[in-house]
């Protein structure tokens, strides 16, 4: 047999309340032990509470030569953010 | 190279140019991952094939302390290799890819680990001077040109942290201890000073990847620089431990505001990266014994397992 | 609670760690992949960081310290069971090894916290247990993938277990030390386990395709001090500092 264990993608969270970030890869046989080996070579310094890992090729991802195409457009629409709107000097807060 | 790529490359060299970092499915010309993909695995190997000689003394270690201490940092190591395997495979190569490159003799990694430990002062030497040494290159390819690299890197370098630290307390304690301790400490700071200088590569002016490495963001100084700022960090170490550096040389240079230090035996170095040191056989033969002999049914039966318990749960849903 | 027999009943739950622990730091930058390489790190990092918790407590019974009791005592001194001074003979038997113990740990531990009469020995299980939890899962699992595997992980595993079944039985037989304990009231009866242990035993066995026969014979003496020939090789890999440089600070 040459088959190589498959690669996993790590996502932790480093406490409640926060995003799931990814933290890095691994190999692993199965999902069990992917998990296992995410908990052993990533929170070894109680970086987490916790673990996702999904397989490496079940990611799609974004092509970065349609980057332009993809997020430039968003670029113009300055509408969307809050400074686009003046407020009078009189009002502190908004 | 045709206009396209020539227009392709101008942008890739604009992006390093202005410290945007560039991702795994970015464009990039083919030398650059070549580049990357020899030296991110080269310093893969270099923590795997590391975790020898240290690994040699966990169970010698002479406390408990000490013992929890070193089997902590070894196992630090094999973190590391990790992240930077991982960090390599983001270029289109495999982990199994490098590890047989290895087991066959045709990757390197770094030379110093071919240099036997044959006391307790060792680790404590390796600690304080190699990784001292290490993680000087490791601080500046924080700031690397390729994404993954460099945030591997910061994972290592808070990791290493704790390191260095270690083989100085080790060092510390020896000095202080018994003349025969003091005397260990020394003989290992003689055994393991000029090794230590040769990590960081040849002189500038021999040094055949750095200048395009420099272009490219890979590499951000010299490895003359780095050996330097290793040599000047180091000296004022020693002084504190009260053990002596084995360089007739050694000197302030008010000048130019550095120490001057004696010749490199780049014969040595050469001699040793070409597998003629006193341990290479040792790691290989450890390396493969564990990927190979020890380690190759052993993965192949969490595949087989795996791929049983895929089918069991299909027909059951079946 | 008596001192004496509280500090020998220590030192057989300290040096259970103490010597698994040191088996798989020989295995340290030698396993199959870096993964493993880690998880086994963990898992002796648990088990030194174990026996040294004991050992202090230990040396604080008998005003010595925690590293004269752990690597300055003779042989016939030490009080671990003869499981798990086993060789590494390969990952297997590794994994075997762990399993048994971890197995029949599950069980000391979740006695000793409920009924031991010392609060550092409550204190002790109840920190441990937790670590022990994973220990199991991940040699149960490991369990799983080899005696379920490939034909060649298989016949190793069945190997491993068939080799190590002999020294099952003296994890449950109470030593002079154990009686004394139990009586005392700081130890705990493991005698009381031996069905359940067995029980949990079979089924994981079936699982993994592994099978099991009661052993014909049963070896023990290591909880009283008599060892297989294993033990002088690991100490002196484990005492070697201690005996060339006496009186050192390290």
């Amino acid at each position: 047999m040459n088959k190589e264990w498959p690669l996993w993608e790590v996502f932790i969270r480093s406490k409640a309340g926060l995003h799931h970030q990814h933290v890095g890869s691994l190999h692993a046989a199965d999902s069990e032990m992917a998990l296992e080996n995410a908990r052993d070579v990533y929170t070894r310094r109680q970086e987490g509470v916790s673990i996702w890992v999904v397989q490496s090729n079940s990611i799609i991802a974004s092509n970065p030569e349609e980057n332009t195409s993809f997020f430039d457009p968003a670029e113009d629409k300055i509408y969307r953010h809050p400074t686009f709107y003046e407020l009078p000097d009189e009002l502190k807060h908004m | 190279m045709t206009a396209k790529e020539k227009n392709f490359e101008a942008l890739f060299q604009a992006k390093i140019d202005q410290e945007i970092k560039i991702e795994a499915k970015d464009w990039m010309p083919d030398a650059y991952r070549k580049t990357l993909v020899r030296q991110i695995s080269q310093h893969a190997h270099s923590e795997i094939v590391g975790m020898l000689p240290e690994g040699n003394w966990i169970t010698r270690a002479p406390s408990l302390r000490r013992k929890i201490g070193l089997l902590a940092k070894v196992q630090d190591e094999a973190g590391h290799g990790l992240y930077l395997y991982s960090a390599a495979e983001t270029l289109g190569t495999t982990r199994g890819q490098m590890m047989d490159a290895l087991n066959e003799g045709k990757a390197k990694y770094s030379s110093i680990f071919n240099y036997p430990t044959i006391t307790w002062a060792d680790i404590g030497a390796v600690g304080w001077l190699v990784d001292g040494a290490a993680i000087l290159n490791q601080v500046m390819l924080t700031r690397t040109s390729y994404g993954p690299y460099a945030r591997a890197m910061v994972r290592i370098c808070k990791e290493e942290s704790f390191h260095q630290r270690q083989g100085f307390d080790i060092m510390m304690s020896l000095c202080n201890g018994t003349a025969e301790q003091k005397a260990m400490a020394q003989d290992a700071l003689n055994r393991w000073w000029w090794p230590s200088l040769m990590m960081f590569g040849p002189s500038d002016a021999e040094s055949q990847h750095s200048e395009q490495s420099m272009i490219w963001k890979i590499k951000r100084k010299s490895n003359d620089t780095l050996r330097q700022q290793f040599v000047d960090a180091t000296v004022d170490q020693a002084k504190i431990l009260g053990i002596t550096i084995p360089d007739p040389d050694l000197s302030w240079n008010e000048e130019k505001g550095h120490y001057d230090f004696g010749a490199i035996d780049w014969d040595e170095f050469w001699q040793v990266v070409k597998g003629n040191g006193i341990c290479n056989r040792d790691r290989l033969k450890a390396r493969r014994a564990a990927y190979i002999t020890n380690g190759k049914w052993v993965r192949d039966a969490a595949i087989a397992y795996a791929e049983k318990k895929q089918q069991r749960d299909i027909s059951k849903v079946a | 609670m008596s001192k004496s027999i509280a500090y020998r009943y220590t030192l057989q739950i300290a040096d259970n760690s103490l010597i698994l622990g040191h088996r798989l730091t020989e295995l340290c930058g030698h396993c199959a992949d870096t993964e493993i390489d880690l998880a086994i790190s963990n898992i002796a990092l648990d088990l030194l960081g174990q026996s040294r918790m004991l050992f202090q407590y230990a040396a604080s019974l008998s005003g010595s310290t925690e590293d004269e009791i752990a690597m300055l005592r003779s042989e016939g001194e030490y009080v671990n069971c003869l499981l798990v001074e086993q060789q590494n003979e390969d990952f297997s038997q590794v994994i075997v090894r762990q399993y048994l113990f971890d197995t029949y740990y599950t069980l000391f531990l979740k006695a000793l916290s409920q009924s031991s009469s010392s609060d550092e020995l409550r204190a002790f299980a109840n920190k441990t247990i937790k670590e022990n939890a994973y220990h199991v899962r991940f040699s149960r699992a490991w369990l799983m993938r080899l005696g379920d595997g490939t034909q060649e992980s298989h016949d190793k595993t069945q190997a491993s277990l068939d080799f190590l079944k002999p020294y099952i039985q003296e994890l449950f037989i109470p030593s002079q030390v154990d009686t004394a304990a139990i009586a005392d009231g700081v130890g705990v009866d493991m005698s009381k386990y031996v069905d359940q242990f067995h029980t949990t035993l079979q089924a994981d066995f079936a699982e993994a395709t592994l099978s099991w026969e009661a052993p014909k014979y049963h070896v023990s003496g290591g909880k009283d001090g008599r060892h297989s020939e294993h033990m002088g090789f690991i100490l002196s890999e484990l005492q070697y500092m201690q005996r060339a440089y006496p009186n050192s600070e390290w």
